[in-house]
């Protein structure tokens, strides 16, 4: 077992696109909700060698898109506070704020460090014990347990110096939160593969059975997404709405307990405003009394002014999967990666950037 | 990624060269060669060949015409 070449098979891929195209008499829209599939969709060209009747759209999947305006402007002035060391996932640096982002703070003298783990916030920490660190806490459930560990182990060390900025989110309430609004049609959900490991696949069950939308939870290889596409047609067609776990070699039924364990030992839920979807109940995480010592929030005081964004970008409508990035007048034009305007322009999982990276790639 | 080396809850990975240091704590009875799913710095699941090949098979056989799907899980 390779593990990637298998479910590369071009000769497989073809008679699976077959299939697809028996089943495909109707129009129908599709959503993935996960970053990783944003871009696995691009770089593989699957949106166009689908049939034209089946449109694949983008949700709120990738974090530092999702992440309000307000939040950035108020961890970029936390990170403009004497003595202050930010500590962040290295796509969170480009992220405009309402003015400046963090690589612009940084020119003017932040202290902003790129990490890889939460564990190495703690250890700038433990090293820097006269300046206080405080860890840009963004991500879903996947992220998350992570940070939960980091933040224990901050605190079986006493680290009176160590804080986060939390901003994690919860992937399943947005999906629900999203199928509320007018302008958004969406047929099906291809959910996430990272996120369900941590979650497994009952959270998605209230998404088939309350709201009638076919959940198929896909690997990020061409194969996994062509078969989670055929998986939610056969449920379209065959009039039924259900979850069906696509991606067994890595997703459990049940996820990772340990991993859940460690979010709500550190976490409990609250309601949290997401970038295009607005406010959304029990969405996103903050920290328990006991680790309250850790917030951010309450140890600096911060007022940030009313925040704005570019009256023309889309990102909020993209986000819910309302317009797709080329319906955005400023699209390769006025923001492209080097000088993004909109967040999705920015993450290296942001629908936008992914559009722009792989505008003539199609599966081959 | 591949399981090349572990002590206590910390192990090292590999994949295409690439070589890096996480943390297994949320994954129980993870063994040198075997091959994971790491995230920002954490081991998150152990991948499973056994699914894999059925996958596979599956994939085989709906290429085939068999219109065979999972049976959905709760």
């Amino acid at each position: 077992m390779r593990w990637v070449s298998e479910f590369r098979d071009g000769s497989i891929a073809k008679l699976i696109l077959e299939r697809i195209n028996e089943l495909a008499e109707h129009e129908c829209t599709l959503m993935e909700v996960c970053g990783t599939h944003t871009m696995a969709i691009a770089r593989f060209g699957i949106r166009q060698v689908l049939p034209k009747s089946i449109r694949l759209v983008s949700g709120p999947g990738c974090p530092v898109c999702v992440t309000t305006q307000s939040d950035i402007d108020r961890f970029i002035s936390i990170g403009q506070i004497d003595g202050v060391v930010l500590a962040t996932f290295g796509d969170m640096v480009k992220v405009p704020g309402s003015k400046i982002s963090l690589r612009d703070a940084r020119a003017h003298g932040i202290d902003v460090r790129v990490v890889y783990s939460p564990f190495e916030a703690v250890e700038l920490a433990r090293q820097m014990p006269n300046r206080k660190v405080v860890f840009v806490s963004i991500g879903f459930e996947t992220t998350t347990p992570g940070i939960a560990l980091a933040i224990m182990q901050a605190e079986k060390e006493r680290l009176r110096n160590f804080f986060i900025y939390p901003a994690n989110k919860l992937v399943p309430p947005a999906m629900k939160a999203l199928l509320s609004f007018d302008d958004v049609c969406v047929d099906g959900f291809i959910c996430p593969g990272h996120v369900s490991t941590i979650i497994g696949t009952r959270p998605y069950e209230p998404i088939a059975t309350d709201y009638g939308k076919p959940c198929v939870i896909a690997g990020f290889e061409p194969l996994d997404i062509l078969q989670a596409v055929f998986m939610l047609l056969m449920q379209i067609r065959y009039g039924q709405a259900k979850v069906e776990n696509q991606y067994r070699r890595v997703v459990r039924p049940e996820g990772n307990e340990a991993a859940r364990k460690a979010i709500y030992e550190v976490f409990e839920p609250n309601s949290v405003e997401w970038r295009g979807l607005g406010l959304i109940e029990c969405s996103g995480l903050k920290l328990r009394s006991k680790y309250e010592h850790f917030d951010a929030l309450l140890n600096f005081d911060v007022q940030v002014p009313p925040t704005s964004e570019h009256p023309e970008c889309q990102c909020g409508r993209i986000l819910r999967g309302a317009a797709v990035p080329t319906d955005c007048p400023l699209f390769a034009s006025a923001c492209t990666p080097e000088h993004p305007i909109g967040p999705c322009m920015v993450s290296s999982e942001g629908a936008c950037a992914a559009y722009f990276r792989y505008r003539e790639v199609s599966l081959s | 990624m591949k399981v090349i080396n572990i002590e206590g809850v910390e192990a090292e990975v590999e994949q295409g060269g690439t070589r890096l240091r996480v943390r297994a704590d949320f994954v129980e009875d993870v063994n040198v060669g075997d091959y994971v799913l790491v995230h920002a710095g954490f081991v998150i699941q152990k991948l499973d060949e056994n699914e894999a090949l059925e996958t596979l098979r599956l994939l085989e056989m709906l290429g085939m015409g068999v219109q065979s799907t999972p049976v959905a899980e709760g």
